[in-house]
This record gives C-alpha cells, structure tokens and sequence, in this order.
C-alpha cells in the first residue's frame, strides 16, 4: 500500500513537472508570437491608407509576414496545449489579460513617423532575437526562425531606411520622426524584461537570452539614428506591463477589432 | 532536374501540371517548394514548403496537388514544412527565364540583392527593354515575394523577385 501511494506521487510529481514545462513553453511561444500577432494587426489598419500606394503595399506585406509567422507559432503552441484549441482561437478567442505583447508594439499609428519609429524600434529587437532563437534547442522554434529571419531581414531594411529617409529629410519629417521616437522610446525597455517563463525556457536552452541583447541593441538603434541626424532620447523611466497582461488603453480597441467576427458569429470560418 | 529534392521520377509529370496560382508560368517544381514526393504503400506523400511565411498561395498549391493526383488516381497526404527554408536558389532555370518572359526579373545574388534593393546599384534588368538603368520603387511589390522597379529608358514599371536566402 504504502509503496503504491509513493509510486503515485511520483508519477504525479513527474507528470506535474513535465506540465510545468509544457506550460512554460506555451507561454514563452505566446510571448513570441503575440507581439508579432498585434504589431500585424497596427499594421493591418492601413490597408488602403497608406500615405502612398508603395508604403501601402509594404506595410501590409510586413503584416502579412508576421501573420504567416504568426501561424507557425500558433499551431503549435496549440499542439502543445492539446486541449482542443487551434491557431484562431489562440488568436481570436483571448480576453484581453491573456495577450502578452509587449506595449510597444499595440501603440497606434498615430503618422507615418509613429508608424515607422514602432516598426524600427521593434525590427532591430526581432532580428536580433530571431538570430539567436535559430540556435534554440526546440527544434520547431530553431526552424519558425530560420524561416522568419529571412523575412524580418527585409522589415529591418525597410524600416531603417524611412528612419534616415524622414530623419535626414525635410524639417517637417524630421520633427515628426523625432517626436515618434521620444514618445515611443518609454516602452523599448519592455523588450527586455524576462518573465518566469522567459527564465525557465533560457535555462531550457530553448529560449533567447535577451538581457545579452540589450547593449547591443541600443547600439545599432542610436547607429542609424545617428545617420539620421536624429538624437538619441536620454529616457531614464521606461513603461511596462504588457508582458504581464496589462495594457494600454489602446489594446481593448485592437482587440475589438480583431476578434469582432468571431465573438459575433462563434467559429465561424471562411 | 531538381537536385534539391526528393521526388519519385513518375510523380514528376503529375506536379509539373501544377502551377503556381500568383506566377502561373511557373509550376511548383519550377518554384522548388516541392521537397518530398513519393509513393509509399499505394499513397503519395508530399512535402512542400512555403516561399514566404504568409504565402496565401500555400493552401491553394496544396489543394491543387491533391487536385491533380486524384484525377490520376492516386490518394495523396500533403504536409508543410519549414526546415531547410524556402531559398531563391531553388527556382529552376527553366523558372528563372519564365519568370522573365513573364515580366518578373528573377533574383539576383544575396549581395547584389542587397546593392539593387538599397538603391546602390544599377544592376536589375529591365524585363520590357533590357536596358540596366532602373530604380527601386518599393522594397515591396505586389507580393511578399516582390520588390518594385521603374525602367528609367522605357519608363516600364515591373516587379523584381527578391533573393532569399
């Protein structure tokens, strides 16, 4: 008898374990995706109104880049999960708590300097965390990266380029683009805030150490913010919060929007 | 034909029938998103792979393959995967010079790509005259795949496939 109750405590205590890191990994994978998740939704709203046809056309690509990427993760974080959920309804059906984008990339666009700066800030971050999650021990997330780094690449490029192109342009784009990046620069610190599943899945060798990007990272931001001729903010108070579920004001407006459908018509599909 | 693939000989008539649905004068093969195709136990198992993650071409391709084998008879299992990722190098000859004819200048190498895309260099081709005098207009064209050029001779704009690697 007594050996029974010991032999099921300790399956229960390894099945609890092998659920703890399950549960570890669907959150690390949700805090991957949702930020690319909500940053393709931005991006989504200007369809059809862009300030020009090709910006148009190239923001709505980028968005569409991340909504592919998007799906990888999705499916499986759902195949992780195994309970019955499928990428739309890990896309759709969340109240608004349970997304773990970080703030800056729900920030709305606001102009096209808003639309940039966000899309810069955060295109240095993915391309240097997509370079380093290629290496990660999970094999499937080694290849959503392999994958989406080729991608990211061009967004980086894109971006970079309209930071020196409205920096360096006339002094109504200079100022805009500056202001964008003054307002937005509260919320880059967030990038860089581990949460418990970030640290578990880090000492996994499955997740990216993203404090060893940090340094770097405001190197090659204020790199091409020097080129141009913008200043770098000397911000010492940073915003955070997202990775926890709590939101801006502006999350509960994007959600509206991206789960109208199937809040008003359950599962419905195309 | 294709070295970067594993697929049965007889099954290559069969895909060669489908084509692309945004470039339709290249089939799948041409694209090089074909990596597995074979016959085991009387079911033809298919592997292929995405150009672009949000490749909306992805599910009519797949739908398109079960399509074409069903008509020959044959039942077919068709999964995607991600690794080795899609790369330009896998469009075939064949496929390059149709894309030409079709008015897509086909991708050049990675640097080369880099100089044409950040504007450093003349070198894409225009598809309408041939002439090297063109511009970048977009980093992005019509689809993911794309980047948007105009021909400063003949003033034709065209759509320049991008190299990925």
């Amino acid at each position: 008898m007594k050996i029974l109750i010991s032999n099921s405590f300790s399956t229960s205590a390894s099945i609890s374990i092998l659920n703890e890191m399950k549960k570890n990994l669907y959150n690390y994978i949700l805090g991957i995706a949702d930020n690319s998740l909500i940053l393709g939704q931005r991006l989504g709203e200007l369809c059809g109104h862009g300030p020009s046809l090709e910006t148009d056309i190239a923001l709505t690509n980028i968005s569409l880049d991340l909504f592919g990427q998007v799906r990888s993760y999705y499916q499986y974080a759902a195949k992780i999960a195994n309970n019955g959920s499928n990428e739309d309804t890990i896309a759709m059906m969340r109240p608004e708590r349970e997304y773990v984008n970080v703030l800056l990339v729900e920030q709305p666009n606001t102009d096209f300097g808003y639309v940039i700066a966000r899309q810069f800030l955060f295109d240095v971050y993915h391309f240097m965390f997509l370079t380093e999650l290629q290496n990660s021990k999970d094999e499937t997330l080694a290849a959503i990266a392999k994958k989406s780094i080729k991608e990211v690449s061009y967004h980086l490029r894109f971006s970079s380029d309209w930071v020196k192109r409205l920096g360096d342009g006339t002094e109504e784009s200079h100022k805009r683009i500056q202001n964008a990046i003054n307002d937005l620069w509260t919320y880059t610190d967030e990038l860089f805030h581990q949460t418990d599943a970030e640290k578990k899945m880090i000492a996994e060798n499955i997740g990216v150490d993203t404090l060893k990007l940090k340094e770097t990272y405001y190197q090659n931001v204020s790199e091409i913010l020097n080129e141009a001729t913008l200043d770098v903010p000397e911000l010492k108070y940073f915003q955070k919060g997202g990775k926890q579920g709590i939101h801006t004001e502006h999350m509960g407006y994007i959600l509206a929007e991206l789960q109208y459908m199937q809040r008003t018509y359950p599962n419905m599909s195309w | 034909m294709i070295e970067h693939a594993d697929i049965d000989t007889e099954l290559i008539p069969i895909l060669d029938k489908v084509s692309d649905p945004e470039i339709p004068v290249l089939t799948i093969l041409d694209m090089g998103v074909v990596r597995y195709a074979k016959l085991v136990d009387d079911v033809v198992q298919i592997k292929i792979t995405p150009t672009y993650s949000g490749c909306p071409a992805m599910d009519v391709i797949a739908d398109d393959i079960k399509a074409a084998f069903k008509k020959e008879g044959y039942n077919v299992n068709i999964d995607l995967v991600l690794t080795p990722a899609w790369t330009t190098d896998w469009i075939s000859e064949e496929g390059r010079d149709a894309l030409e004819k079709y008015g897509i200048a086909p991708p050049l190498e990675a640097e080369a790509d880099k100089d044409a895309l950040l504007g450093n260099k003349k070198i894409v081709k225009c598809t309408n005259c041939g002439s090297q005098n063109t511009n970048l207009v977009s980093q992005f064209g019509s689809t993911a795949c794309k980047a948007l050029f105009q021909c400063e001779d003949c003033h034709e704009p065209f759509d320049y496939f991008k190299c990925l690697k």
